[in-house]
């Protein structure tokens, strides 16, 4: 079963890093992320820019482009994992591999319905 | 990342938002400052042990505030305790009480009040920079002396008088009307790009040091962007910080001289700065209200889209430059449309376009600078000597005096017109 494992934190917070501590976190998250590839587990992998950049298309008729993003939180979506877990016990233990890596935040767990691995280069 | 790095980013990106709102209830800038500085000491003790809040800026300010409300109460203050005074207790239900009373607009308007007071029209410019810096970015005085090249006595007593200066100043507490909270707005965005210029303007030794100058204005364009998210110039003015910045690798030398546009490297060009740059803009045009800082972000873009400085667009750059002179009139801005025209119609029409600057830019080391060039690509080499002469007793840095000479060594080398660089 494919896990989507949607990455939550205070967008100010990780701003407000220093490039060294910018660069110590992806440095430990590469680690996890190479043991998943090597087990051939590792999805798509996704960091987005701040909210500052989204823009939210609201599907009304007819629809309506908003600046920002969807919902106003204290935490934002800030990047997402796909991973192939047996379980939810599994996907867990990989959200924990990676709350490691990097702290503070919260990581949200959702089975993926509908898969499509697409075309786009890297 | 350690505990205490941990605490003191939750500290600083907080710090805005907490400072913002002490200074509504207390309308005293430093008594604000000194409850905030009372409620981190606290948080360093507090959090390690019970972890971390679930709205640090929340904590701080109620912890912050009543600190302070207590403090007056014991007298050790003269002032009047602010009227609206029901005491909160140090609870975690008090906590989420207070961050839904305070979530939402007055957030914004305590920021931007709190950006806004420190652009005062009374304060000099670099006061208004410093102050900004210790209030709202909470650098110590000792980091910005250090980036501001004085020493930190210097830089002390500039921020005590800034702060005195707004104290006596009246700023409004009220929620601003519409009129007055875009005017807040626009000045705000002015002081954000001053502190970027004042580190993107160094250069040699001191570029290293005061880089981190463009980050904090980077930092301060964001916030503002995150809390007026539909503003097309406050979107324009970080992309156009974003898209200036990610060049910072390949600026310079490894002898601190200026690698101009054209030379510069630009694999090391920061991909990642100009990806957001490019996205921040390409919203703002969508709102078809152009500025200022939109038009100057749209040329900063077409540079980084090129990846060879003879893919640049100039033809667009020119009527880009073409717009912002007729919303900004500035022999600056023409001289830098100049450099557009020299590419997409050749040197004499450039010339031509600066001619009438001459008398406005008689001590400007830039103007010099291009209009040797110019002269220069003309073959009209005595000329260009003399501008490039000129340009040099004009210098403000080391470096640009070193780039002028580097002109001028060619000319000595080579009789012959040849493809000379131009722009900035």
């Amino acid at each position: 079963m494919l896990y989507a494992i949607l990455c939550y934190h205070d967008e100010d917070m990780v701003g407000s890093w220093s490039k060294e501590q910018d660069a110590a976190v992806m440095t430990r998250l590469a680690v996890v992320h190479d043991k998943l590839a090597q087990q051939g587990r590792l999805g798509p992998v996704a960091r987005l820019l701040p909210t500052t950049a989204a823009t939210t298309l609201r599907k009304d008729d007819p629809p309506v482009v908003l600046d920002g993003p969807f919902a106003e939180t204290k935490e934002q979506l800030l990047g997402f994992y796909v991973v192939d877990c047996k379980n939810l016990d599994e996907a867990l233990d990989v959200a924990r591999d990676l709350g490691k890596a990097n702290p503070g935040g919260a990581y949200e767990i959702r089975p993926v319905g509908l898969f499509t691995p697409g075309s786009v280069p890297k | 990342m350690t505990d205490t790095a941990w605490i003191d980013n939750a500290l600083t990106s907080a710090r805005p938002q907490a400072v913002g709102a002490l200074l509504r209830y207390f309308r005293n800038l430093d008594t604000a400052e000194e409850a905030f500085q009372n409620a981190c000491l606290r948080a360093l003790k507090s959090w390690p042990q019970n972890g971390p809040p679930r709205d640090p800026a929340a904590w701080l300010i109620m912890v912050g505030r009543n600190v302070a409300i207590d403090d007056i109460r014991r007298g050790r203050k003269q002032e009047p305790l602010p009227e609206d005074d029901h005491a909160i207790s140090d609870t975690d239900d008090a906590e989420e009480q207070l961050a839904e009373r305070l979530d939402g607009s007055h957030y914004r308007d305590d920021i931007l009040r709190l950006l806004f007071i420190c652009c005062h029209p009374d304060l000099p410019a670099t006061q208004q920079i410093a102050l900004a810096l210790r209030i709202v970015s909470g650098l110590t005085v000792k980091q910005i002396a250090r980036a501001f090249l004085v020493s930190e006595v210097a830089m002390e007593q500039r921020i005590t008088r800034a702060k005195a200066r707004v104290a006596d100043a009246d700023v409004p507490f009220e929620t601003p009307g519409a009129v007055e909270r875009t005017e807040r707005l626009a000045a705000v965005a002015a002081m954000i790009y001053l502190i970027f210029n004042e580190g993107y303007s160094a250069s040699g030794d001191t570029a290293e040091i005061r880089s981190p100058l463009c980050e904090e204005a980077i930092r301060l364009a964001r916030l503002l962007l995150r809390l007026f998210q539909s503003e097309p110039e406050i979107m324009g003015l970080t992309a156009l910080l974003l898209l200036q910045h990610a060049r910072a690798a390949a600026r310079f030398d490894a002898d601190g001289v200026v690698i101009l546009l054209d030379d510069q490297d630009r694999s090391r060009w920061n991909s990642k700065t100009i990806a957001e740059g490019l996205a921040l803009i390409d919203k703002a045009m969508r709102h078809r209200r152009s500025g200022p800082y939109q038009i100057q972000a749209a040329i900063a873009a077409l540079h980084a889209r090129a990846e060879k400085p003879e893919d640049t667009d100039w033809t667009q750059i020119d009527l880009l430059y073409g717009a912002l002179e007729v919303m900004q009139p500035s022999p600056v801005v023409t001289l830098n449309r100049a450099v557009a025209v020299s590419k997409v119609r050749g040197p004499e029409a450039a010339l031509e376009l600066i001619e009438p600057l001459a008398a406005r830019l008689s001590n400007y080391f830039h103007y010099f600078g291009v209009r040797g060039a110019f002269l220069m690509q003309l073959g009209r080499n005595e000329e260009a000597r003399v501008a490039f002469d000129r340009a040099i007793a004009l210098a403000n840095t080391s470096a640009e005096a070193a780039h002028i000479r580097m002109h001028l060594d060619r000319l000595m080398r080579d009789s012959q017109p040849r493809g000379a660089k131009a722009g900035k």
